[in-house]
Protein backbone atom coordinates (compact mmCIF):
# COMPACT_ATOMS: atom_id res chain seq x y z
CA UNK A 1 0.00 0.00 0.00
CA UNK A 2 1.17 3.40 -0.87
CA UNK A 3 1.78 6.76 1.18
CA UNK A 4 -0.78 8.10 -0.57
CA UNK A 5 -3.23 5.48 0.61
CA UNK A 6 -2.69 5.37 3.83
CA UNK A 7 -3.15 9.01 4.00
CA UNK A 8 -6.49 8.85 2.02
CA UNK A 9 -7.27 6.61 4.19
CA UNK A 10 -6.74 8.88 7.66
CA UNK A 11 -8.06 11.61 6.37
CA UNK A 12 -11.76 10.21 5.17
CA UNK A 13 -11.57 8.43 9.19
CA UNK A 14 -11.00 11.83 10.03
CA UNK A 15 -13.50 13.25 7.69
CA UNK A 16 -16.29 10.42 9.13
CA UNK A 17 -14.82 12.04 13.26
CA UNK A 18 -15.74 15.42 11.91
CA UNK A 19 -19.06 14.70 10.24
CA UNK A 20 -20.27 13.45 13.91
CA UNK A 21 -19.23 17.48 15.58
CA UNK A 22 -22.05 18.13 13.14
CA UNK A 23 -25.56 19.02 15.05
CA UNK A 24 -28.19 16.24 13.68
CA UNK A 25 -31.53 17.26 12.61
CA UNK A 26 -34.63 15.98 13.57
CA UNK A 27 -36.99 14.81 11.44
CA UNK A 28 -40.52 16.54 11.64
CA UNK A 29 -42.96 13.92 12.81
CA UNK A 30 -41.73 10.74 13.37
CA UNK A 31 -38.81 12.28 15.77
CA UNK A 32 -36.03 10.53 14.38
CA UNK A 33 -32.85 11.73 14.58
CA UNK A 34 -30.53 12.38 11.53
CA UNK A 35 -26.96 12.49 11.81
CA UNK A 36 -24.23 13.25 9.39
CA UNK A 37 -21.85 11.35 10.23
CA UNK A 38 -23.29 7.98 8.64
CA UNK A 39 -22.51 9.67 5.41
CA UNK A 40 -18.91 9.04 6.13
CA UNK A 41 -19.16 5.36 5.31
CA UNK A 42 -21.06 6.52 1.76
CA UNK A 43 -18.62 8.85 1.29
CA UNK A 44 -15.40 6.91 1.93
CA UNK A 45 -16.55 3.86 -0.39
CA UNK A 46 -17.94 5.99 -3.16
CA UNK A 47 -14.74 8.46 -3.58
CA UNK A 48 -12.16 6.18 -2.17
CA UNK A 49 -13.11 2.22 -3.25
CA UNK A 50 -13.85 -0.63 -1.86
CA UNK A 51 -10.08 -1.27 -0.26
CA UNK A 52 -9.29 2.63 0.66
CA UNK A 53 -13.02 2.84 1.73
CA UNK A 54 -13.69 0.37 4.00
CA UNK A 55 -10.13 0.29 5.78
CA UNK A 56 -10.69 4.21 6.91
CA UNK A 57 -14.22 2.91 8.30
CA UNK A 58 -12.19 0.64 10.61
CA UNK A 59 -9.32 2.77 11.35
CA UNK A 60 -12.52 5.25 12.36
CA UNK A 61 -13.80 2.30 14.34
CA UNK A 62 -10.54 1.63 15.34
CA UNK A 63 -10.28 4.52 17.17
CA UNK A 64 -13.59 4.65 19.00
CA UNK A 65 -12.96 1.40 20.33
CA UNK A 66 -9.72 3.30 21.37
CA UNK A 67 -12.24 5.02 24.10
CA UNK A 68 -12.01 7.87 21.63
CA UNK A 69 -15.14 9.96 21.66
CA UNK A 70 -15.80 10.25 17.83
CA UNK A 71 -19.08 8.62 17.54
CA UNK A 72 -21.89 11.82 16.96
CA UNK A 73 -22.98 13.17 20.20
CA UNK A 74 -19.17 12.48 21.47
CA UNK A 75 -20.06 8.73 22.28
CA UNK A 76 -17.30 6.68 21.75
CA UNK A 77 -15.71 3.48 23.58
CA UNK A 78 -16.82 -0.04 23.92
CA UNK A 79 -19.93 0.41 25.52
CA UNK A 80 -21.87 1.90 22.11
CA UNK A 81 -20.14 -0.74 19.98
CA UNK A 82 -21.02 -3.13 21.64
CA UNK A 83 -24.84 -1.77 22.86
CA UNK A 84 -28.16 -2.25 20.74
CA UNK A 85 -27.37 -0.26 17.53
CA UNK A 86 -23.52 -1.42 17.50
CA UNK A 87 -24.54 -3.95 14.39
CA UNK A 88 -25.05 -0.66 12.48
CA UNK A 89 -21.45 0.91 13.64
CA UNK A 90 -19.96 -1.93 12.56
CA UNK A 91 -21.67 -2.35 9.23
CA UNK A 92 -20.27 0.75 8.39
CA UNK A 93 -16.98 -0.81 7.02
CA UNK A 94 -18.75 -3.51 5.27
CA UNK A 95 -21.36 -1.13 3.93
CA UNK A 96 -18.15 1.14 2.71
CA UNK A 97 -16.29 -1.80 1.38
CA UNK A 98 -19.97 -2.95 -0.62
CA UNK A 99 -20.41 1.13 -2.13
CA UNK A 100 -16.78 0.98 -3.25
CA UNK A 101 -17.12 -2.09 -5.15
CA UNK A 102 -19.63 -1.10 -6.86
CA UNK A 103 -18.62 2.36 -8.08
CA UNK A 104 -15.85 0.73 -8.76
CA UNK A 105 -17.46 -1.75 -11.16
CA UNK A 106 -19.43 1.06 -12.86
CA UNK A 107 -16.90 3.73 -13.12
CA UNK A 108 -17.03 4.02 -16.17
CA UNK A 109 -19.80 4.42 -17.02
CA UNK A 110 -21.05 5.96 -13.28
CA UNK A 111 -24.48 8.17 -13.54
CA UNK A 112 -27.05 9.18 -11.16
CA UNK A 113 -28.74 6.04 -11.33
CA UNK A 114 -25.97 3.60 -11.08
CA UNK A 115 -24.33 5.29 -8.26
CA UNK A 116 -27.21 6.11 -6.12
CA UNK A 117 -27.92 2.01 -6.89
CA UNK A 118 -24.69 1.49 -5.81
CA UNK A 119 -25.02 3.77 -2.49
CA UNK A 120 -27.80 2.88 -1.62
CA UNK A 121 -27.62 -1.38 -1.76
CA UNK A 122 -24.21 -0.92 0.33
CA UNK A 123 -25.69 2.02 2.48
CA UNK A 124 -29.11 0.86 3.10
CA UNK A 125 -29.66 -3.06 2.65
CA UNK A 126 -26.00 -4.13 3.26
CA UNK A 127 -26.01 -1.96 6.51
CA UNK A 128 -29.67 -2.80 7.45
CA UNK A 129 -29.19 -6.24 6.70
CA UNK A 130 -26.28 -6.17 9.75
CA UNK A 131 -27.73 -3.97 11.89
CA UNK A 132 -31.09 -5.47 12.31
CA UNK A 133 -30.05 -9.23 12.71
CA UNK A 134 -27.58 -7.15 15.80
CA UNK A 135 -30.77 -6.01 16.84
CA UNK A 136 -32.92 -9.22 16.95
CA UNK A 137 -30.18 -11.08 19.06
CA UNK A 138 -29.88 -8.44 21.40
CA UNK A 139 -33.66 -8.14 22.07
CA UNK A 140 -34.87 -11.82 21.65
CA UNK A 141 -37.14 -10.43 18.67
CA UNK A 142 -37.90 -11.85 14.69
CA UNK A 143 -35.93 -10.59 12.14
CA UNK A 144 -38.63 -9.32 10.76
CA UNK A 145 -39.43 -7.41 13.97
CA UNK A 146 -36.17 -5.57 13.55
CA UNK A 147 -36.73 -4.56 10.63
CA UNK A 148 -40.08 -3.26 10.94
CA UNK A 149 -38.64 -1.00 14.02
CA UNK A 150 -36.09 0.11 11.77
CA UNK A 151 -37.61 1.17 9.12
CA UNK A 152 -38.34 4.83 10.44
CA UNK A 153 -34.60 5.68 9.93
CA UNK A 154 -35.03 4.86 6.10
CA UNK A 155 -36.38 8.40 6.20
CA UNK A 156 -32.96 9.94 6.96
CA UNK A 157 -30.77 7.13 4.72
CA UNK A 158 -33.04 8.41 1.57
CA UNK A 159 -31.75 11.67 2.09
CA UNK A 160 -28.19 10.90 2.76
CA UNK A 161 -28.14 8.23 -0.12
CA UNK A 162 -28.67 11.41 -2.36
CA UNK A 163 -26.39 13.95 -0.54
CA UNK A 164 -23.51 11.13 -1.01
CA UNK A 165 -24.85 10.39 -4.88
CA UNK A 166 -24.33 13.61 -5.58
CA UNK A 167 -21.19 14.67 -3.95
CA UNK A 168 -19.63 10.74 -5.48
CA UNK A 169 -20.62 12.47 -9.06
CA UNK A 170 -19.54 16.24 -8.36
CA UNK A 171 -15.75 14.76 -6.61
CA UNK A 172 -15.35 12.29 -9.66
CA UNK A 173 -15.81 15.25 -11.80
CA UNK A 174 -13.35 17.15 -10.35
CA UNK A 175 -10.79 14.73 -8.20
CA UNK A 176 -11.27 11.18 -9.54
CA UNK A 177 -9.60 8.84 -7.30
CA UNK A 178 -11.07 5.18 -8.52
CA UNK A 179 -9.70 5.02 -12.31
CA UNK A 180 -7.87 1.04 -12.50
CA UNK A 181 -11.58 -0.41 -12.91
CA UNK A 182 -12.17 -2.01 -16.70
CA UNK B 1 -5.39 16.52 20.67
CA UNK B 2 -8.73 14.83 21.67
CA UNK B 3 -9.39 13.91 25.32
CA UNK B 4 -10.15 10.16 25.32
CA UNK B 5 -12.94 8.65 27.64
CA UNK B 6 -10.73 7.43 30.28
CA UNK B 7 -11.25 8.19 33.57
CA UNK B 8 -8.21 8.97 36.12
CA UNK B 9 -8.54 6.32 39.40
CA UNK B 10 -6.17 3.79 40.41
CA UNK B 11 -8.33 0.87 41.67
CA UNK B 12 -7.87 -3.00 40.33
CA UNK B 13 -9.77 -2.37 37.07
CA UNK B 14 -7.40 0.51 36.43
CA UNK B 15 -4.50 -1.22 36.81
CA UNK B 16 -5.38 -4.32 34.89
CA UNK B 17 -4.05 -5.00 31.59
CA UNK B 18 -6.20 -3.90 28.96
CA UNK B 19 -5.99 -6.68 26.90
CA UNK B 20 -7.14 -9.03 29.95
CA UNK B 21 -9.74 -6.60 30.32
CA UNK B 22 -10.97 -7.16 26.99
CA UNK B 23 -11.00 -10.85 26.71
CA UNK B 24 -13.16 -10.47 30.05
CA UNK B 25 -15.41 -8.59 28.23
CA UNK B 26 -15.90 -10.96 25.61
CA UNK B 27 -16.33 -13.51 27.62
CA UNK B 28 -19.03 -11.26 29.85
CA UNK B 29 -20.90 -11.23 26.86
CA UNK B 30 -20.74 -14.40 25.50
CA UNK B 31 -21.89 -15.89 28.72
CA UNK B 32 -25.29 -13.92 29.07
CA UNK B 33 -25.85 -15.30 25.82
CA UNK B 34 -25.04 -18.79 26.92
CA UNK B 35 -27.29 -18.25 30.05
CA UNK B 36 -30.21 -17.18 28.88
CA UNK B 37 -31.68 -16.92 32.18
CA UNK B 38 -32.57 -13.51 34.09
CA UNK B 39 -31.97 -14.52 37.98
CA UNK B 40 -27.92 -15.18 36.76
CA UNK B 41 -27.82 -12.06 34.31
CA UNK B 42 -29.50 -9.63 36.75
CA UNK B 43 -26.42 -11.00 39.52
CA UNK B 44 -24.01 -10.69 36.53
CA UNK B 45 -25.41 -6.72 36.11
CA UNK B 46 -25.33 -6.41 40.02
CA UNK B 47 -21.77 -7.48 39.84
CA UNK B 48 -20.77 -5.03 36.99
CA UNK B 49 -22.48 -1.86 39.35
CA UNK B 50 -20.64 -3.38 42.29
CA UNK B 51 -17.33 -3.01 39.70
CA UNK B 52 -18.12 0.37 39.05
CA UNK B 53 -18.16 0.94 43.14
CA UNK B 54 -15.24 -0.43 43.48
CA UNK B 55 -13.45 1.58 40.53
CA UNK B 56 -14.80 4.43 42.38
CA UNK B 57 -17.72 5.70 40.09
CA UNK B 58 -20.16 7.10 41.11
CA UNK B 59 -24.41 6.52 40.08
CA UNK B 60 -23.71 9.93 38.01
CA UNK B 61 -21.26 8.02 35.90
CA UNK B 62 -23.02 4.57 35.85
CA UNK B 63 -26.44 5.97 34.67
CA UNK B 64 -24.34 8.29 32.43
CA UNK B 65 -23.01 5.16 30.40
CA UNK B 66 -26.78 3.24 29.83
CA UNK B 67 -28.98 6.74 29.62
CA UNK B 68 -28.74 7.07 25.67
CA UNK B 69 -30.38 3.74 25.59
CA UNK B 70 -33.01 3.89 28.27
CA UNK B 71 -35.97 4.50 25.87
CA UNK B 72 -34.61 1.60 23.26
CA UNK B 73 -34.71 -0.27 26.28
CA UNK B 74 -38.06 0.11 27.70
CA UNK B 75 -39.28 -0.48 23.85
CA UNK B 76 -37.71 -3.62 23.95
CA UNK B 77 -39.15 -4.63 27.50
CA UNK B 78 -42.78 -3.75 25.92
CA UNK B 79 -41.93 -6.02 23.42
CA UNK B 80 -41.22 -8.45 25.21
CA UNK B 81 -43.92 -8.50 27.55
CA UNK B 82 -46.55 -8.12 24.66
CA UNK B 83 -44.81 -10.77 22.59
CA UNK B 84 -43.77 -13.24 25.76
CA UNK B 85 -44.24 -12.05 29.41
CA UNK B 86 -42.09 -10.42 31.89
CA UNK B 87 -39.39 -12.40 32.23
CA UNK B 88 -38.31 -12.36 29.16
CA UNK B 89 -38.18 -8.87 29.11
CA UNK B 90 -36.23 -8.54 32.36
CA UNK B 91 -33.78 -11.18 30.59
CA UNK B 92 -33.31 -8.87 27.48
CA UNK B 93 -32.81 -5.81 29.12
CA UNK B 94 -30.37 -7.00 31.85
CA UNK B 95 -28.42 -8.68 29.35
CA UNK B 96 -27.81 -5.67 26.98
CA UNK B 97 -27.38 -3.44 30.30
CA UNK B 98 -24.45 -5.70 31.95
CA UNK B 99 -22.63 -6.04 28.62
CA UNK B 100 -22.75 -2.52 27.93
CA UNK B 101 -21.84 -1.49 31.12
CA UNK B 102 -19.12 -3.94 31.84
CA UNK B 103 -17.65 -2.55 28.26
CA UNK B 104 -17.94 0.61 28.81
CA UNK B 105 -16.26 0.46 32.09
CA UNK B 106 -13.27 -1.58 30.40
CA UNK B 107 -13.41 2.25 28.44
CA UNK B 108 -13.36 4.27 31.58
CA UNK B 109 -10.72 1.85 33.39
CA UNK B 110 -8.13 2.40 30.29
CA UNK B 111 -5.96 4.42 28.76
CA UNK B 112 -6.45 5.51 24.96
CA UNK B 113 -2.08 4.83 25.13
CA UNK B 114 -2.78 1.87 27.00
CA UNK B 115 -5.47 0.07 24.53
CA UNK B 116 -3.14 1.02 21.53
CA UNK B 117 -0.28 -0.47 22.86
CA UNK B 118 -2.08 -3.82 23.17
CA UNK B 119 -3.18 -3.53 19.50
CA UNK B 120 0.08 -3.24 18.95
CA UNK B 121 1.28 -6.30 20.07
CA UNK B 122 -2.13 -8.16 19.08
CA UNK B 123 -1.15 -6.52 15.48
CA UNK B 124 2.36 -8.43 15.54
CA UNK B 125 1.10 -12.14 14.48
CA UNK B 126 -0.54 -10.61 11.34
CA UNK B 127 2.72 -9.15 9.97
CA UNK B 128 3.25 -11.86 7.40
CA UNK B 129 -0.31 -11.33 6.23
CA UNK B 130 0.78 -7.82 5.16
CA UNK B 131 -0.51 -5.50 8.18
CA UNK B 132 2.41 -3.18 9.00
CA UNK B 133 2.33 -1.93 12.52
CA UNK B 134 3.96 0.82 11.54
CA UNK B 135 1.75 1.92 8.62
CA UNK B 136 -1.00 1.56 11.01
CA UNK B 137 0.25 3.70 13.72
CA UNK B 138 1.21 6.05 11.21
CA UNK B 139 -2.46 6.21 10.30
CA UNK B 140 -3.86 6.50 13.94
CA UNK B 141 -1.57 9.52 14.78
CA UNK B 142 -3.00 11.09 11.68
CA UNK B 143 -6.15 10.56 12.00
CA UNK B 144 -5.67 12.44 15.49
CA UNK B 145 -3.93 15.45 14.12
CA UNK B 146 -6.01 15.99 11.23
CA UNK B 147 -9.07 16.05 12.98
CA UNK B 148 -8.77 19.15 14.56
CA UNK B 149 -7.71 20.27 10.83
CA UNK B 150 -10.55 18.75 9.02
CA UNK B 151 -12.87 20.73 11.42
CA UNK B 152 -11.46 24.30 10.93
CA UNK B 153 -12.07 23.63 7.56
CA UNK B 154 -15.73 22.50 7.80
CA UNK B 155 -16.54 26.22 9.71
CA UNK B 156 -14.45 27.60 7.20
CA UNK B 157 -16.62 26.43 4.31
CA UNK B 158 -19.82 27.21 6.59
CA UNK B 159 -18.68 30.70 7.05
CA UNK B 160 -18.07 30.74 3.49
CA UNK B 161 -21.20 29.33 2.15
CA UNK B 162 -22.91 31.44 4.85
CA UNK B 163 -21.87 34.60 2.89
CA UNK B 164 -23.46 33.37 -0.05
CA UNK B 165 -27.05 32.41 1.25
CA UNK B 166 -26.00 28.22 1.46
CA UNK B 167 -25.25 27.47 4.64
CA UNK B 168 -29.04 25.87 4.54
CA UNK B 169 -27.47 23.10 1.62
CA UNK B 170 -25.29 20.41 3.31
CA UNK B 171 -24.67 19.42 -0.42
CA UNK B 172 -22.37 23.01 -0.70
CA UNK B 173 -20.74 22.17 2.61
CA UNK B 174 -19.87 18.53 2.19
CA UNK B 175 -18.02 18.67 -1.45
CA UNK B 176 -16.26 21.48 -0.62
CA UNK B 177 -14.54 19.44 1.90
CA UNK B 178 -14.39 16.56 0.54
CA UNK B 179 -12.35 18.55 -2.05
CA UNK B 180 -10.08 20.30 0.08
CA UNK B 181 -9.55 16.85 2.54
CA UNK B 182 -8.06 15.15 -0.65
CA UNK B 183 -5.95 18.04 -1.65
CA UNK B 184 -4.73 17.78 1.61
CA UNK B 185 -3.73 14.41 1.65
CA UNK B 186 -1.88 14.92 -1.69
CA UNK B 187 0.33 17.48 0.32
CA UNK B 188 0.23 15.39 3.42
CA UNK B 189 1.32 12.25 0.89
CA UNK B 190 3.75 14.45 -0.52
CA UNK B 191 5.69 15.73 2.66
CA UNK B 192 5.78 11.98 4.20
CA UNK B 193 7.70 10.35 0.92
CA UNK B 194 10.18 13.42 1.18
CA UNK B 195 11.05 12.40 4.30
CA UNK B 196 11.62 8.77 3.04
CA UNK B 197 9.02 6.99 5.26
CA UNK B 198 8.27 3.39 3.87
Amino acid sequence: MKTKDIVYIALFAALTAVLGLFPPITLPITGVPVTAQSLGPMLAGAILGARRGGLSIVLFLVLVALGLPLLSGGRGGFGVMVGVTGGFIFGWAISAFVIGLLIEKFWNRLNVVNAAVSIAFGGIVVLYAIGNAWVAVAADISYWQATVGAAPFLIGDAIKVAIATAACLAVRRSYPLISKSA
Amino acid sequence: MIAGLYRDGNSVLHRAQAGAKILAMVALGTGVFLIPDWPVVSLVLVSVIVLYRISGFGWATMTAQIKPMFWLLAIFFAVQLWLNDWQAGLLVITRIAAIVMFASLVTLTTKTSDMLASLERAMRPLKPLGVNPEKVSLAISMVLRFIPVIATVASEIRDAQRARGLDRSILAMIVPLIIRTLKMADDVADAIEARSFD
